[in-house]
């Protein structure tokens, strides 16, 4: 880019198809930019992302020597980094790009007055312009990538991560809070599809995670701490009673999940023959399960309705195993009767409708109800449990003999989930799991770099989908610790030395701890740790903090333009 | 030792993949069959349960890698041969002739255009029609033209020649030869997704014969505002915006009789945002489906599911349609059902009915699997070598497997399983590097 300080700016304006196109006015848009101040050029695009649009705002930026691009198209969210590029491609630096977003602002949210719509879009164009004349060029510093990855839970998609990031030759710290490594899957039986017993598969696991050399397992241990960012965090590990502080490049979380309790449902804890699924593997595992003749499996206990202690969503794999454990009961008891009573069968996938058939084949009984109409647990005069269920297939209500209720519960998130969310400053759902950076397309990365999520910790998975995110987490992971370095926000806070009192409002309120007093007692900002909220320059009462990219001057000067001003005014 | 991987399949699986080894240092050839990376997220309007636009989220990526230093976009190509084992494969792939010169072509589409010859658009699933010379869509990625040499009057007939004419770029290169190239890896990546399966051999649907039933991704098409019918949504018989419309699930699937056994796993959720965004679209219009069991079995799924009944007043029947019929005069439909809720027999009328196929492995993959040695199971899926512990490899060393093509799963399934087969990759980089040193 030229040393020069006179804006010249190139203003871009999308069709986005139809989606703008059809109800903004582009041509007028593209019209009026022209007439704004500092602009030099201006042009509409059908898609200004496609790759012939790009090539036009590079091709103007070197034509025209434009040294700050507006695009008017969609939101930033999406499409800012690649307009950015845009411009590093042709030597701009990026943060001399602004963008106006008149999709969701103008033509979507207004699309039955496109006169209004078009004027919004001018307006939304200028105040842009406005803005983009004091832009000033960024850099964004680069930091080392330590090598080390700390996994938090012990469990299959934690010790699958871990041995993944071995593998890659980084160096891993596996923590796990109970004393051996297996997370659920020490209390399981035998697992779909081979029948394996349980242990045996986390024998191999907890073989493979024990024998690496690039594995480091901390058993009966807990995060206490994390400090830092990506590349450099400093994690406080409690092991077995005692603190250690590890240097950390990235984070994977795989606390897995729990088996809600359904207290206050079907007699459960009153009645000791009523058990939740996993108590029943349990009874299996430890051959405890004696020769009941007749079970009652009943799905979607506290799980797919409001209901008190219960839970919106679907578990997902509470049918699975339900058939699953129908089978092995009549595998240990063949002259058992086992129904399962249900509103929704959830055998998804490829195989599991395969496994419905084969449960309905053994003679495992299926019975759908209604959520208005649920089953009824009851005791009969002889002292015998027993269901009562409506039938909505056959339109009855039968009674059903049960030696033994089995209720299957959904999986939720963990008691300790809270505290851990609020150490690694991530975020937990409404549904109480951990909360991803976007729900189709980062699956396993948090909105914080450098921390990851897998298993269910997430949300409800089988074995071999914890198995598979724990994979994604690994990779994901994997990348910064692979280039060893990356480049962090230049969108932060600086002071002004001469303005600070050293007063300590901004210290206070920074979320993320970036802000301290130096030698002389003036506020020092890391640029590493800050994430450009604002919060420290909107109250630092001398104004002595500023925002780099959102500087007042910029920020009133699209204020101004808003208000119907075409010139920049310098505050 | 070759620091690069082969990707086959240039959907979002296949482009997750890509970037995330191009990310940590690794080399990419990543090959599309089709003009255009995209697959079928390209296709979608809205994506459950966000309803964020399907192709706003996709295209920067697909962007970035067009533009990724460390990968080689080979669109238009397909595999042909592959030699060798982890750490080593020579792959043989055939870059079909686009007859348009790739190094000029701007995407400007003038060619286009001017074009003579209409064709049924693929990529709108055969509703609109595209030319001879096309790009599938407004934002493929690369943005270059090709020529259908199937249909194009020159090379069916010798005549025409109006691209060459019209094209201000001189791109248009009507000798151009199919290109043999030869590539080395370490890793192989397969992401070849998804067919739907065509219900027309299923009489009682009446899919193919009666012009106001459609498939699910035909819907999507149709709703979109990048569509043949500019987002208007209106029955193919007289282009009248339809009152009542009716989802049909586990059309194939789930079958005893022969058709497809397994459950796609998708349509219950795309069905009800399918609903959410007619109910946008037109909020008089009455939207029903009938469904066997609702799996809404996704983060956030059964919550989208009740909101689809309580914010819209979508209408969900537990049923499955016995057979439809067509008014031949008005062209609206009757479904005759059994309601499982009561074991009646009832009927409705409706003015479009959208059928949920079954989603189905490609013809592809027994092909790759030819070439590769690999497994695939009764479906034609490919098989994990070891369904519960070892999702994403194959029985092939260094050849691993992500997205639809492995077992049915929607997109962020895709996404994860994607990353997780470029971690597998790396492994089997870094591995096969430290053994050839030793």
């Amino acid at each position: 880019m030229k040393e020069d300080n006179e804006p010249r700016i190139g203003v871009f304006v999308c069709h986005c198809g139809v989606n703008i196109g059809s109800v903004v006015n582009v041509p007028e848009v593209v019209e009026y930019a022209k007439t704004l101040p500092n602009v030099t050029y201006a042009e509409g695009n059908l898609y200004m992302c496609s790759s012939e649009g790009l090539s036009k705002i590079k091709e103007a930026i070197k034509k025209y020597n434009l040294n700050r691009v507006v695009v008017a198209s969609c939101t930033p969210r999406t499409h800012e980094p690649l307009f950015r590029s845009a411009c590093e491609e042709a030597e701009l630096n990026k943060y001399l790009f602004h963008m106006a977003n008149i999709r969701e602002q103008c033509s979507w949210v207004h699309s039955k007055e496109p006169k209004k719509a078009t004027e919004k879009a001018k307006e939304t164009v200028r105040m842009a312009v406005a803005k983009a004349a004091l832009l000033e060029p960024q850099t964004e510093p680069e930091i080392d990538v330590q090598p080390s990855a700390l996994v938090i839970g012990g469990g299959v998609a934690g010790m699958s991560a871990a041995l993944s990031l071995a593998n890659q030759k980084f160096k891993v710290h596996l923590v796990e809070k109970e004393n051996e490594l297996g997370g659920k899957l020490l209390e399981l039986y035998k697992l779909y599809p081979n029948d394996r017993h349980s242990s045996e598969v986390l024998e191999e696991f907890v073989q493979a995670v024990r024998s690496n050399v690039n594995i480091d397992v901390y058993t009966s241990s807990t995060v206490k701490r994390s400090e830092g960012f990506i590349g450099n965090f400093k994690a406080t590990i409690n092991h077995e009673g005692k603190d250690e502080t590890l240097d950390i490049g990235t984070i994977i979380v795989a606390t897995g999940a729990n088996v809600l309790k359904p207290h206050n449902m079907y007699h459960y804890g009153e009645c000791k023959n009523v058990l939740t699924q996993l108590e029943l593997e349990k009874l299996m595992k430890e051959k405890k399960l004696g020769k009941p003749k007749n079970v009652v499996i009943i799905q979607c206990v506290g799980a797919r309705e409001e209901k008190e202690g219960g839970r919106n969503y679907c578990s997902r794999i509470c049918c699975a195993v339900a058939i699953k454990n129908a089978l092995h009961i009549k595998e240990l008891v063949p002259e058992a009767e086992v129904s399962i009573l249900y509103r929704d069968m959830q055998t998804y996938g490829k195989d599991f409708e395969e496994y419905y058939r084969q449960a309905r084949e053994n003679f495992v009984q299926f019975i759908r109800y209604d959520v208005e109409n649920p089953p009824e647990v009851f005791t009969r005069p002889d002292g015998k449990l027993a269901v009562r269920v409506h039938d909505i297939l056959v339109n009855a209500t039968i009674e059903l003999d049960a030696d033994l209720v089995v209720l299957s519960t959904p999986l939720v998130q963990q008691e300790e989930a809270e505290e851990l969310s609020k150490i690694l400053k991530v975020p937990l759902g409404a549904d109480r799991f951990f909360f991803e950076a976007h729900v189709k397309l980062r699956p396993v990365d948090f909105a914080t770099d450098g921390i990851f999520v897998c298993g269910t910790a997430h949300s409800p998975k089988t074995i071999a989908e914890s198995i598979a995110q724990a994979y994604a987490a690994a990779s994901r992971a994997g990348i910064p610790m692979a280039v060893k370095r990356v480049r962090t926000e230049a969108i932060t806070a600086f002071v002004e030395e001469s303005k600070c009192t050293g007063c300590g409002t901004c210290i206070k309120l920074c979320p993320y701890n970036a802000i301290e007093k130096d030698e002389r007692g003036i506020a020092r900002v890391n640029d590493v740790l800050c994430k450009g909220c604002g919060v420290c320059a909107a109250s630092c009462p001398e104004k002595a903090i500023s925002m780099r990219h959102f500087s007042d001057a910029q920020v009133l000067a699209e204020a101004t333009a808003a208000l119907g001003g075409t010139q920049n005014e310098r505050v | 030792m070759p620091n690069s991987v082969l990707v086959i399949g240039g959907g979002i699986a296949g482009i997750q993949a890509s970037l995330d080894l191009a990310n940590r240092g690794t080399k990419v050839y990543l090959v599309e069959k089709t003009p255009s990376i995209g697959g079928r997220m390209a296709q979608l309007d809205k994506t459950f349960p966000t309803l964020d636009c399907s192709i706003c989220i996709l295209a920067p990526k697909m962007i970035e890698c067009l533009r990724h230093p460390n990968i080689k976009l080979l669109t238009h190509s397909e595999v042909k041969e592959v030699k060798g084992k982890a750490g080593k494969f020579t792959v043989t792939i055939l870059k079909k002739p686009r007859y348009i010169d790739s190094e000029k072509c701007t995407g400007c589409g003038t060619c286009m255009e001017k074009c003579p010859v209409k064709v049924p658009n693929e990529f709108d699933m055969g509703i609109g029609n595209r030319k001879a010379v096309y790009m599938p869509f407004k934002q493929a990625v690369p943005l270059i033209a090709t020529i259908d040499a199937e249909h194009c009057l020159y090379f069916t007939k010798g005549v025409c020649r109006v691209c060459e004419k019209v094209c201000p770029s001189n791109a248009v290169s009507y000798e151009q030869k199919p290109e043999e190239m030869n590539v080395n890896v370490a890793s192989i990546i397969l992401a070849t997704g998804f067919d739907t399966f065509n219900p027309s051999t299923m009489s009682e649907y009446g899919y193919g014969r009666f012009k106001n039933v459609i498939l699910s991704l035909e819907f999507e098409r149709l709703i979109s505002a990048s569509g043949p019918t500019g987002g208007r949504f209106v029955r193919p018989s007289d282009g009248k915006e339809p009152e009542i419309v009716v989802f049909v699930q586990c059309v194939g699937s789930r079958s005893q009789r022969g058709e497809f056994p397994f459950c796609s796993s998708v349509c219950c959720v795309y069905a009800t945002k399918e609903s959410i965004l007619i109910r946008e679209h037109a909020p008089e219009t009455q939207v029903y489906i009938m469904y066997i069991d609702m799996r809404a079995i996704g983060k956030g799924f059964q919550e989208f599911v009740d909101r689809a009944k309580k914010e819209y007043g979508v209408m969900y029947v537990k049923a499955h349609p016995g057979g439809i019929a067509e008014d031949p005069v008005t062209k609206s439909l009757q479904i005759n059902y059994e309601d499982m809720k009561t074991g009646k027999m009832k009927k409705l009328k409706a003015d479009m009915v959208v059928l949920c196929p079954a989603l189905i492995p490609k013809e592809d993959n027994k092909k790759f699997a030819e070439a590769m040695d690999l497994e695939l199971d009764q479906y034609g899926f490919f098989k994990s070598r070891d369904e519960l512990t070892a999702p994403i490899d194959t029985n092939i060393p260094g050849i691993y497997i992500c997205g639809y093509c492995q077992s049915p799963k929607d997109i962020p399934e895709s996404v994860a399983q994607a990353s997780g087969a470029a971690a597998r990759a790396a492994e089997t980089i870094v591995c096969t590097t430290e053994e050839a040193k030793a």
